[in-house]
């Protein structure tokens, strides 16, 4: 039986370790096992790069304390089983940020280094790996190694986007952002076309720190990659308001029988969004919980998907042909009445990431679910890696299930370096997959 | 602020209470085992608000490190007012069954050790006229099961014990608070199948938390565990004797 305990969050495919150990003492080495370990956060990633079927998972949760923090330079020092989530509520009432954070809070430091995660503000601020200071990596040989960009810097290089392959990352320290409080001034405007959503990213990215955009993944023909973009600063304190209680998220009750997702839900309700407002903009204040996590605010919403679960797809094509390559990805998605209503269109900047293995790169991004309705859902992810592969871009592993061996080494042409640094006692189900055919 | 002593810092369940009591601005005195995993808790509390944090190594088993423990408590933090006791272990009761020394040395833990340290504490604070001692006992010292009726006996020697210190002290301005968790998600329970009775450490730890703000004299952790020991409790021996509990 499949062990839902530590699924994935896009509950694609189906996992049993043979083994589950707790990391709960970051002096100790990694608890011995039989089988290859990886290290299992908070299981937020959509595919297999945080399972180990057949292997053993190392929980990384119990190593949750912080080490050290300075409220006068936002200097954070903690464990890696640290949540997101548990990094803003120490620092935001100090007047700190994250300095990058991805759409969701409940990601675990170690899995935000791992995946070398980005947000909405890439333009600005790169990866998550640009502001680790230092990382700690215990080895299964029971090495144990400091990381920075100066110090044991090839091994920083491939920890950072390494997937939890290079060993165990125990602690990390993180350079946060000054913020003035907990809220955001977010611009909100309508968009009709592509073509509208690559001039308005142009134009915001300049004087905005966060940019992104909801596109109509069902639209065609001149109106395709439709949307609504938003950009938004961090509000300064002029006119901030106290930081609200936080009361508990509502939780998505069971799984539904069938995708709630589907061919009779999908289109009605991207159409409904995108016309949910008579004004085609405007400006407001939001708490940046809303914000930056609107779907924090339901717990276990993968469950919607259905026992099949779903399938996420992020990819990236460079800036040369990038109106082309999107169309052309969100034609076929479209035609196949596939598709989610959170599709997010997001202009990466041009700011180096970190990691030999990192996904941000320059160029145009575009993330989305697909509820798994099998073999077409996959014949569908195959045709849109060939648009990606022809257009140079890349898939981005945290949220793959499926890619082609070839597919993945075609985006990563780092791998053959980066497998040099591989733990041999690590191992993981994404991994394995990837590597199967390869020489 | 409270000046807080707990005993057994490193259990998952103490470091969960120490969180809260660490948010709330107290002083906080640990002490375990293990320095190295000590100073981990102790930053890390540190960093979470607590006023300042002292730490202390000591292995519960020597009686006679109690007193030294006491006297650097008090010295450090200037007083104490609330002491939590929460180390403990829970022996292989096969093991126990087997050889009497195993059994003789959970019991030693379990309850012979936290009654030295209790009584101690106990005339502290009496002679101070104030204060709040909080203890982790077990739901399984409510009725000796054959599942961990060594484990279970300790924890009913120390309710016991417990019970007749709080009628001692009743009027002494010091409180007494029995702690009873029922199954908790801990290294402690790591080889355990976690049925959906397993609480998480979190959960247990603000319980105690809000039990010790509310000076109450016996908390069930969680609540539930109150109703089902009862029923435990309740059951005819002929009944009993026929449960796999």
């Amino acid at each position: 039986m499949p062990d839902s305990a530590h699924a994935s969050w896009g509950r694609y495919p189906a996992s049993r370790p043979a083994a589950v150990t707790r990391a709960t003492d970051r002096h100790r080495a990694v608890p011995e096992a039989a089988t290859p370990v990886l290290a299992y956060g908070n299981g937020r990633s959509y595919g297999d790069s945080c399972l180990n079927n057949g292997g053993t998972l190392v929980e990384t949760r119990g190593l949750d304390r912080f080490i050290a923090f300075d409220p006068t330079t936002g200097v954070l020092d903690c464990e890696a089983g640290v949540l997101l989530a548990e990094i803003l509520a120490l620092a935001v009432p100090q007047g700190w940020f994250l300095p990058v954070t991805p759409g969701t809070q409940y990601v675990t430091v170690g899995g935000a280094i791992a995946n070398d995660v980005h947000g909405k503000n890439h333009h600005v601020a790169g990866t998550f790996g640009r502001h680790v200071h230092e990382l700690e990596l215990r080895r299964t040989d029971g090495d144990c190694l400091h990381c920075s960009r100066q110090l044991n810097a090839d091994w920083f290089a491939a920890t950072v986007g390494g997937l939890g392959l290079t060993g165990l990352v125990t602690r990390a320290r993180i350079g946060l952002r000054r913020i003035e409080g907990p809220y955001m001034d977010v611009d909100t405007r309508r968009f009709d076309d592509l073509d509208t959503f690559l001039k308005l990213s142009a134009a915001a990215d300049a004087d905005h720190e966060y940019t992104v955009a909801w596109t109509d993944c069902t639209a065609r023909g001149r109106a395709v990659g439709r949307g609504w973009f938003m950009q938004a600063n961090h509000k300064p304190a002029l006119g901030q308001k106290p930081d609200p209680r936080r009361r508990g998220a509502p939780a998505f009750p069971f799984t539904t029988p069938v995708s709630m997702i589907n061919r009779a839900t999908l289109r009605p309700l991207n159409t409904l969004y995108f016309h949910r407002r008579w004004r085609s903009a405007w400006r407001d204040t939001q708490h940046y919980q809303p914000y930056f996590y609107p779907l924090d605010g339901i717990r276990h919403w993968n469950r919607a998907y259905g026992p099949t679960g779903f399938l996420q797809y992020q990819c990236v094509v460079p800036h040369t042909d990038a109106r082309a390559s999107i169309t052309e990805l969100l034609e076929r998605i479209a035609a196949a009445g596939a598709g989610s209503f959170l599709s997010v269109l997001k202009v990466f900047g041009d700011v180096p990431s970190p990691g030999l293995m990192s996904f941000p790169r320059p160029g145009v991004t575009l993330a989305l679910d697909f509820p798994n309705r099998g073999r077409p859902t996959f014949e569908l992810l195959d045709a849109l890696d060939g648009v990606v592969m022809a257009a140079g871009g890349a898939v981005y592993p945290a949220k793959d299930a499926r890619m082609s061996g070839a597919a993945f080494r075609q985006y990563f042409p780092e791998w053959r370096r980066f497998s040099a640094y591989v733990d041999p006692g690590v191992s993981s189900s994404f991994w394995r997959r990837v590597m199967e055919e390869a020489q | 602020m409270r000046k807080i002593l707990i005993v057994g810092a490193t259990s998952a369940i103490a470091e969960q209470a120490a969180r809260r009591f660490a948010a709330d601005g107290d002083a906080l005195f640990l002490v375990g085992r293990r320095a190295d995993r000590l100073e981990a808790v102790a930053d890390d509390l540190k960093v979470r608000g607590a006023h300042t944090t002292g730490t202390h190594v000591m292995d519960a088993d020597d009686l006679a490190a109690h007193a030294p423990m006491l006297d650097a408590a008090e010295a450090a933090l200037g007083g104490l007012d609330t002491v939590l006791v929460a180390y403990g272990t829970l022996p292989d009761q096969a093991a126990c069954a087997a050889e009497p020394a195993t059994a003789v040395a959970a019991w030693h833990t379990n309850a012979v050790s936290q009654i030295a340290l209790l009584t101690d504490v106990a005339n502290r604070f009496e002679r101070q006229g104030h204060g709040l001692i909080a203890a982790i006992s077990s739901v399984a010292g409510d009725r000796g099961r054959a599942s961990n009726y060594v484990y279970g006996s300790a924890k009913a020697g120390l309710n016991a014990f417990l019970d007749g210190l709080r009628h001692r002290l009743f009027g002494s301005g010091v409180q007494v608070l029995t702690i009873r968790p029922g199954m908790v998600d801990t290294p402690m329970t790591a080889e355990f199948d976690k049925g959906p009775l397993f609480a998480s450490p979190e959960k247990v730890g603000g319980d105690i938390h809000k039990a010790i703000g509310k000076r109450r004299a016996v908390c069930y952790t969680p609540g539930f565990w109150w109703l089902i020991m009862t029923v435990i409790q309740s059951l005819p021996r002929a009944v009993f004797h026929r449960t796999q509990l």
